[in-house]
């Protein structure tokens, strides 16, 4: 292998001397000050800063507006337009969970129920909230479309039972979602 | 009461004020600036919400102040946690090491002139605590056993990172202490003065070191003599070689190599926890707060306000009270503020030197500039009683000397390495 022979690069008097250059970084040091202090910082739109920085200052201002819609927040369970809740408790989200954050206690649809043909449906539905690493895995194997993710990210509690979400409490986030499959649908 | 109750009386009071009541609360002040102001340059915001929580009190809003609550809430957590001793360490001397970082850079206050003289009820006092003679040479001299604190922390804590941190205080006080002496000495001679309170009074009545323009130093006051502002020449490079010094001696970037935390986990207080490391915290920066009183006091007027406007300020009176001084007070703080601003801002603008940089700046740079600045300042000074042949001869023996100092810094560098790829 050949050598290469590398010289340091010269330095000119002016860069010796080196004040030029703290002089010319205390002017960028100063303009970001100045700058973030009149709001006008790089990105500060964009990041729909407070006025002072890039930052967007948290309980008065919320990242709600700009969330994508992709957006992974909780995981909730929804009901279809006729208020039938989707899920038959095949457990199938149950075992993909990666964290184990989900328990579910399956029972069967009483024969007088107009969904009785529907068989199951289930008794709980636990989402362990500081278990879930918001994956979004049981959304994508759930065969009845019956778990979201949802865009609630202010997930907060002072015990862990607080932070379990049970089954009144994920309908209560997931809501109706309409549309999607209809296989249990009579007139269609 | 006899006489000398009522100066014990008042020392004491001076004493409380300023060391209590006037630099300590601008530590914690200078570390909320510290934290709000880097945060301004690196376009975050910084802790603003540590205020008064009225909503526990069922009130509508919080009281915010700008966060400047902090700093107590700061101090509380660091009172509050559990003072852990290792028990390889050597006991007396860590627990000396952080006292012996903070009582050094408090004692340096009682010299610092805070303002011009007041008086009340018809007594007149200077507004410093001691009035010595060798206002200079004391603080040097105090101020240089803060390392004593770092070296003992580094050697006492038995443990290889505060140790190579306290090595390289010692050795870096060594190289700046020689700079920081020298390089006042020009200023010492153009005042032919080492009390502060006079030097300060000095600035204010002819014009500051680096802005003689007013009073005797302006050459259309003093029927067209120049040599104050000739003399700007050796006092800004005084004055330049005596705050990066200063830089130096607190231990602040772009010379924190004692504590870079990069190299050293923690450097000299890597052992240390709770009020302990609070200690050296708060010793690093009453050293801050000291060395830009310092700073000020020397070059840039003191509490003077400049232009002329100083008599004005120190006649001001409410009654019998003149209270000018205490304005003169506002001021100087004022000016230590917008100096401990520019601490911060060098801070996120030099980037740490590397340890060798920093000893060649030391000793190769910085003391034969301070050593031919000094002859510079004395040939301006001396130059109005000699005639124009010595001036000559001496400009140019300043010349060569120089010349020669150059030539001897260039040679003794070795060549610049070649790097292989
Ligand atoms: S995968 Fe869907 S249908 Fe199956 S148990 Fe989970 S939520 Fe219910
Ligand atoms: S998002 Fe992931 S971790 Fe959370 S419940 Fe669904 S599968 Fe489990």
């Amino acid at each position: 292998m050949p050598t290469i022979k590398l010289t340091r690069p010269k330095l000119d008097a002016g860069e010796k001397i080196y004040l030029g250059a703290i002089f010319k970084g205390f002017f960028l040091t100063l303009s970001h000050a100045i700058k973030s202090l009149r709001g006008k910082s790089a990105g500060a739109e964009g990041l729909a800063s407070s006025g002072l920085g890039i930052t967007m200052q948290f309980p008065e201002q919320r990242w709600d507006d700009h969330m994508p819609e992709y957006y992974r927040g909780a995981p909730t369970l929804v009901t279809d337009e006729q208020g039938r809740e989707r899920c038959v408790s095949c457990q199938l989200c149950e075992f993909i969970c990666p964290p184990k954050a989900i328990k579910i206690t399956p029972s069967e649809i009483p024969s007088n129920d107009p969904w009785a043909k529907v068989e199951k449906r289930p008794l709980e539905f636990d989402i362990d909230m500081i278990r879930c690493i918001y994956c979004g895995m049981c959304e994508e194997v759930c065969p009845e479309q019956a778990i979201y993710l949802r865009k609630d990210y202010l997930i907060t509690g002072t015990s862990r039972d607080q932070m379990v979400h049970n089954k009144e409490k994920l309908y209560e986030i997931g809501g109706v979602r309409v549309g999607l499959v209809n296989k249990w649908n009579e007139l269609k | 009461m006899p006489e000398i109750l009522i100066t014990l009386a008042i020392i004491v009071i001076k004493v409380v004020t300023f060391t209590f009541l006037v630099v300590l609360p601008l530590v914690p002040l200078s570390v909320y600036f510290e934290r709000r102001f880097s945060a301004i340059i690196q376009d975050r915001v910084g802790p603003n919400r540590v205020g008064i929580p009225l909503t526990l009190l069922g009130m509508k809003k919080d009281f915010h102040f700008f966060g400047l609550i902090q700093p107590i809430a700061d101090g509380l957590k660091l009172f509050l946690k559990e003072d852990f001793t290792p028990n390889h360490v050597r006991k007396a001397f860590y627990w000396l090491a952080p006292a012996l970082t903070v009582v050094p850079a408090l004692i340096t206050v009682c010299v610092v002139p805070f303002g011009p003289d007041v008086t009340l009820f018809g007594h007149t006092e200077k507004l410093v605590i001691a009035d010595i003679d060798v206002g200079p040479l004391f603080i040097f001299a105090i101020s240089s056993l803060t390392v004593y604190g770092i070296t003992l922390a580094g050697w006492a804590s038995n443990s290889k990172f505060p140790f190579i941190g306290g090595v390289r205080s010692t050795a870096q006080m060594i190289s700046y202490e020689i700079c920081l002496g020298l390089s006042i000495i020009p200023v010492l001679l153009y005042f032919g003065e080492l009390n502060l309170s006079n030097i300060v009074e000095e600035q204010a009545k002819n014009g500051w070191l680096l802005l003689p323009l007013w009073g005797d130093s302006a050459p259309w006051n003093n029927g067209g003599n120049y040599s104050a502002w000739l003399f700007l020449i050796p006092a800004f490079i005084a004055f330049l070689i005596f705050t990066i010094s200063i830089f130096a001696e607190t231990n602040r970037m772009p010379f924190d190599l004692p504590e870079c935390e990069t190299e050293l986990v923690g450097g000299y207080h890597t052992e240390y926890s709770s009020m302990k490391f609070a200690m050296f915290f708060m010793g690093e920066y009453a050293a801050m707060v000291i060395g830009s009183a310092l700073i000020i006091t020397l070059f840039l007027g003191g509490w003077s306000f400049g232009f002329g406007f100083d008599d004005a300020i120190a006649n001001f009176a409410i009654g019998d009270f003149k209270i000018g001084g205490l304005l003169h007070v506002g001021i100087f703080l004022g000016k230590l503020l917008a100096f401990i601003l520019f601490f911060i801002l060098v801070r996120w603008t030099v980037p740490r030197f590397r340890y060798d940089q920093l000893m060649k700046l030391g000793w190769v740079i910085f003391f034969e500039a301070a050593l031919i600045n000094v002859f510079l300042a004395a040939l301006i000074i001396a130059a109005p009683q000699f005639t124009s042949a010595i001036i000559a001869s001496g400009s140019v023996l300043l010349v060569v000397v120089t010349a020669a100092v150059i030539w001897v810094a260039k040679v003794s560098e070795p060549p610049a390495k070649i790097l292989r790829a």
